[in-house]
């Protein structure tokens, strides 16, 4: 198991990189003004789907605290937190989803889904918003309203984006039982 | 490319750039918790004046940060006109009283409270700015890894963060390369195409990008293990890391003493704002 461990410090690291380059350069369009859609939360889900909560959680505090410094400025602790929630939550999920077994059908796409719904809803509609409120005292409504347009799009990108990633990754190893015996 | 122009180290002869990174580390922690806890006008002066003396310690020119005092700007308009859209009379429920000084439309009424508030966020994004400039600008990235272990933080971690500072320009620039040549094969991902073909074509760029961190990680994380990484759970020496020198101690100590008197402000007021209504 050392080895794995090994593994994770490092899978940390890139995918914090990973999701420090998503967010902070990567601007796609949603349609609305302003709002972009943040494919590092689709990155996130699949991380610690494949490596655990240890790592799905360290992932995004590093990730979003890298991100916050480099607009210049402290960090915004409430939405660090959430993010490191949602990775922790997602990677709960991954002994459920046994990626690195090379199967990932409709069974896994429907967990993944709802564990990416889950964390991120609580996240951005309950511990994001109520951080807010406690550490800098912003008004509930406005937090709230941010809250959940950020519950809304960052579930959908990790649902859509994060399951198609899965499956194109899963396609790429090979699969247990995957030899004959001729 | 963009990548020189975030997380920038600025080379200099200063009293800041000479303490070590453990010491920036911590100072930047107190301070940030110190300027967290207090919305006390006369403390949050305070903090700005030290914040502000640290930069000029710094001799890191404003040119030089022009682009994220620019973007914190437009944040923190941006910032308090949502926070009077979406409640113009926060500033009321906090301090109790309401002073109408101009009536707009509808429930909205410029207050002296709401102002008051809105200058109390306001002055803490000037608090904030210099300090977390210094902490990226002047602290070297070779020596985080060590300045986190040295606060406490497991060296596993530090390592990690290491990583991500180490690989962020390569990361960077595979991205740039795949999206260019997904472009050139007519993968679109403007607002000419819908958004869910939008996120379907982002996975065209994020698959080769996914794949290539992941044999990366592999590369990596076998490397690592050849070397003996991870051998001692507990410790493991730094080529970086420096001793603590009088400066480092006295930075320190001005940090606990920032928030200290952040804290005691706070409990004998009773609460963590400053009322000049009442």
């Amino acid at each position: 198991m050392k080895n794995s461990s090994i593994k994770t410090v490092v899978a940390i690291g890139i995918g914090a990189a990973l999701f420090f380059v998503l967010g902070r350069f990567v601007a796609i369009p949603s349609g609305i003004p302003n709002t972009n859609i943040s494919l590092q939360y689709a990155i996130l889900g699949m991380l610690a789907a494949l490596y655990g909560p240890v790592a799905g959680g360290l992932n995004g505090f590093i990730g979003h605290t890298l991100i916050d410094l480099s607009w210049g400025g402290s960090p915004w602790w409430s939405w660090v937190i959430a993010s490191a929630f949602v990775g922790v939550v997602v990677g709960l999920f991954a002994k459920k989803l046994n990626v690195s077994e090379g199967t990932f059908g409709k069974k896994e796409i429907i967990t993944f889904a709802i564990a990416n719904v889950v964390a991120n809803v609580i996240a951005w509609i309950g511990i994001a918003p109520a951080l807010d409120v406690l550490i800098y005292a912003e008004p509930y409504s406005k937090v709230i309203a941010q809250g959940a347009m950020a519950a809304v799009a960052n579930s959908l990108t990790a649902v859509i984006v994060g399951a198609l990633l899965l499956v194109a990754y899963t396609k790429t190893i090979a699969k247990q039982g995957s030899l004959d015996k001729e | 490319m963009a990548a020189h122009t975030v997380l920038n180290y600025l080379p200099r002869k200063s009293v800041v750039h000479e303490l070590t990174g453990a010491t920036k580390l911590a100072f930047f922690l107190l301070f940030t918790f110190a300027s967290m806890i207090t919305y006390d006008t006369r403390v949050l002066v305070l903090l700005m004046a030290v914040s502000f003396s640290a930069f000029r310690l710094s001799r890191i020119r404003l040119r030089e940060v022009r682009f994220m005092l620019v973007f914190m700007l437009v944040f923190l308009l941006l910032n308090n006109f949502f926070i009077f859209l979406f409640n113009p009379d926060q500033g009321t429920e906090i301090y109790g009283t309401r002073h109408v000084l101009v009536h707009l439309f509808w429930r909205y009424d410029v207050t002296a409270e709401q102002l008051f508030y809105m200058l109390n966020i306001s002055l803490k994004y000037f608090v904030a700015l210099p300090v977390a400039i210094l902490f990226i600008s002047a602290t070297n990235p070779s020596e985080f890894a060590a300045s986190l272990n040295r606060i406490g933080i497991s060296y596993r971690v530090g390592y990690s963060v290491s990583i991500a500072l180490r690989y962020i320009p390569d990361i960077q620039r595979d991205y740039h390369n795949i999206s260019q040549a997904q472009q050139a094969r007519g993968v679109e991902l403007g607002k000419k195409e819908k958004l869910l073909a939008r996120l379907k074509n982002s996975v065209n760029i994020l698959m080769p990008l996914i794949i290539s961190s992941l044999s990366r990680i592999d590369t990596i994380s076998n490397a690592m293990e050849l070397r003996g990484f991870g051998k001692d759970k507990r410790k493991r020496t730094w080529y970086v890391q420096r001793p603590f020198k009088r400066n480092d101690w006295l930075a320190i100590a001005l940090g606990a003493l920032l928030l200290a008197v952040s804290l005691a402000t706070t409990l004998w007021n009773g609460s963590r704002f400053y009322n000049p209504f009442r």
